[in-house]
């Protein structure tokens, strides 16, 4: 029973993985850019709701409302006036461009916000559970998380292949040269995928700091942990990142429960040998997103 | 015979042979400080030598191989343990140690690389970070090294490079420059080389480079042991310098891959003056901001990403290559002579 827990618990942060790594993966989709101050924006987005809670004295889920609008703006602006100007045959600019803004946003943080750690606060949801059987029971926060993820995945399947900005999205991500001549205004789908990215992963950032203690300096953890589960689903496929979240949720919850200090290095081990066996991800999808 | 024009091909310029003699009168400088500056002043640039030597590696992988790692802490990390496991449990001497860290660390890079070199471009980078990652936290796992306390280098291993403190800073003085300027000098005559050619075919263009038949992940390779090698290298300097290692100092993303990094961008990649000019700009602005704490390193970030926007040849883009000026001389160009004849295809 205690290995079917923690499975099932391992799985369930594999929820909030995927929400990582779907940012990740639509920006690399749509314009072939890694962005390295990935898991430095989810750490920002979960400051950000710890300012909107502390001065509205809302519920973190509440302030949601607000991180998340703020984020789509940051990164439409981010990528307007920024990272448009970095994109180009040479990887270098992006990459180093990005690097930068990392170090920029993990030690503005730690000016704005000190070292100290932080943590959103939800008594009601925390310690509530659903008892399944008399030895099972199942956090109700957690499996939130877990529901969330799906939710939102869901949604950018529907926005990516039923909306007109979605056929944008995967025009340009296939031939972004051959769009453009169909009328695709690239550094305003360019500028959506990044606004529509740091949306999600504001989600993902408040979800986490709900869950887990945070401080300014974990940012590059998350960015490795995203990029893991993107090349253990396959690139470019957003279910793929949901499996392989739940992979890494599972190997890391299973190292853990081995020995504690071995959780995050158990994820890292997966996500090498999957590398070895597997190279293209367990759930390849070579065109396209 | 009249067909073939009348050229030589020129490596030194003008400036080349200025900058050769300037650089000859630092290189003077350099060996004789000991006798003239005090403690600090060596302790200072030690470390430049490190990240003058570790900003020439990395400028070899990213600007001119294409290899852009955001992992090279592994090899420093692991040239501070292989060093510290050889002298403290093996009791190597210093010197063999040091010698047996290289090439130690080199082996390693190998499988590494198997695995690295799966991943291209962007996925590189990560990739390698990854790795550095889980070597981290591996050594904050084995007991013998302390865990993630860390451990500290006996005593004796200090005592048998030199019973006699100066000497002993002496003695880790020169290796430090001597692998700073080993690695300018390493980094000149391969880029002088037929393999140097071959990276610099890749740098420029990758498709026309396999096309003329380089074979491109050996270039590939070499380059990434080499830099592995120098990182190493630094490692077991760097447990010298400091007496003490932790995972987390020795595997550190900030010392020694972003620093590095932002000393290649602000200085130039691309080129060999540009990780010199970086390293020199680096250690001025970090003496000059070093009390404002994180706006230090907020200050790096945005200049480097300034940088990277606004000039992507860094300073020696802009001050050196910008006016045909190289302090360096490895390119090759073509000199007709006055009384030169249009060039005809041969045997027509």
């Amino acid at each position: 029973m205690y290995w079917i827990n923690t499975i099932i618990q391992g799985a369930l942060v594999g929820g909030l993985y995927a929400l990582f790594a779907t940012g990740l993966s639509l920006m690399f989709g749509v314009m072939r850019i890694i962005n390295i101050a990935h898991g430095d924006f989810i750490v920002m987005s979960a400051y950000l709701a710890v300012v909107v809670v502390g001065l509205l004295g809302v519920d973190p889920l509440v302030s949601l409302a607000v991180v998340v609008p703020v984020m789509f703006g940051i990164g439409y602006a981010l990528q307007r006036g920024l990272l448009n100007f970095t994109l180009g045959d040479d990887i270098l600019r992006p990459l180093l461009v990005t690097f930068g803004l990392s170090v920029v946003i993990q030690n503005g943080l730690l000016e704005l916000f000190s070292a100290d750690s932080r943590r959103l606060q939800l008594p009601w949801l925390e310690t509530a559970s659903v008892r399944i059987g008399d030895q099972l029971a199942i956090g109700l926060m957690p499996a939130t998380v877990f529901v969330v993820a799906v939710v939102v995945i869901a949604a950018l399947e529907l926005l990516l292949y039923w909306t007109d900005l979605g056929r944008a999205f995967r025009a340009t991500a296939d031939d972004s040269d051959t769009a453009r001549l169909y009328g695709v205004n690239n550094r305003y789908i360019y500028a959506m995928a990044t606004a529509i990215a740091l949306s999600v992963m504001s989600i993902a950032g408040v979800l986490f700091g709900i869950r887990t203690i945070f401080d300014p300096t974990i940012g590059p953890a998350r960015l490795l942990y995203a990029f893991e589960v993107v090349i253990i689903g396959g690139l470019g496929s957003l279910w793929g990142t949901l499996v392989g979240g739940v992979i890494l949720g599972v190997a890391q919850a299973l190292g853990a429960a081995f020995d504690p200090s071995w959780d995050t290095l158990a994820g890292h081990l997966v996500f090498l040998f999957v590398l070895l066996v597997r190279p293209h991800g367990l759930i390849p999808k070579t065109v396209g997103l | 015979m009249s067909d073939i024009p009348s050229y030589r091909i020129e490596r030194s310029t003008g400036t080349s042979r200025l900058g050769f003699a300037i650089l000859l009168v630092a290189l003077v400088a350099l060996l004789s400080l000991p006798g003239w500056a005090g403690r600090a002043e060596m302790r200072l640039l030690i470390e430049i030598s490190y990240y003058l030597a570790l900003a020439q590696v990395w400028n070899l992988l990213a600007g001119y191989a294409g290899l852009v790692s955001v992992g090279q802490q592994a090899y420093v990390g692991l040239g501070c343990y292989v060093f510290l496991a050889a002298t403290a449990f093996l009791n190597v001497p210093p010197l063999p140690a040091l010698l047996l860290t290289g090439f130690a660390v080199t082996m390693i890079a190998v499988p590494v690389a198997f695995v690295a070199f799966r991943l291209r471009g962007a996925h590189f980078a990560i990739g390698t970070w990854v790795i550095a990652e889980v070597l981290r936290l591996i050594f904050t796992l084995i007991r013998p090294f302390g865990q993630g306390t860390g451990m500290s280098l006996p005593i004796s291993v200090v005592r048998a490079i030199s019973e006699n403190r100066t000497a002993r800073e002496l003695i880790l003085y020169y290796f430090s420059v001597g692998l700073g300027v080993g690695s300018v000098v390493l980094v000149f005559f391969w880029l002088r080389s037929r393999q140097g050619l071959a990276l610099a075919a890749v740098r420029d263009s990758e498709a026309a480079a396999g096309s003329i038949g380089i074979n491109q992940q050996r270039t590939k390779l070499a380059v990434y042991l080499i830099a592995a090698l120098i990182a190493g290298l630094v490692g077991a300097l760097v447990i010298l310098e400091k007496l003490r290692i932790t995972p987390a100092a020795a595997f550190s993303v900030t010392d020694w891959s972003a620093d590095v990094i932002f000393i290649v961008v602000i200085g130039g990649i691309g080129s060999i003056e540009g990780p010199i000019i970086g390293t020199l700009v680096f250690f001025v602005l970090r003496a000059l901001l070093a009390d404002y704490g994180a706006w230090y390193l907020i200050t790096l970030g945005t200049i480097a990403i300034v940088v990277m926007l606004k000039a992507p040849r860094g300073l020696w883009g802009l001050i050196g290559e910008g006016h045909n000026v190289h302090l360096f001389p490895v390119q090759r160009r073509v000199r007709f002579d006055a009384n030169r004849q249009p060039i005809r295809a041969l045997g027509k």
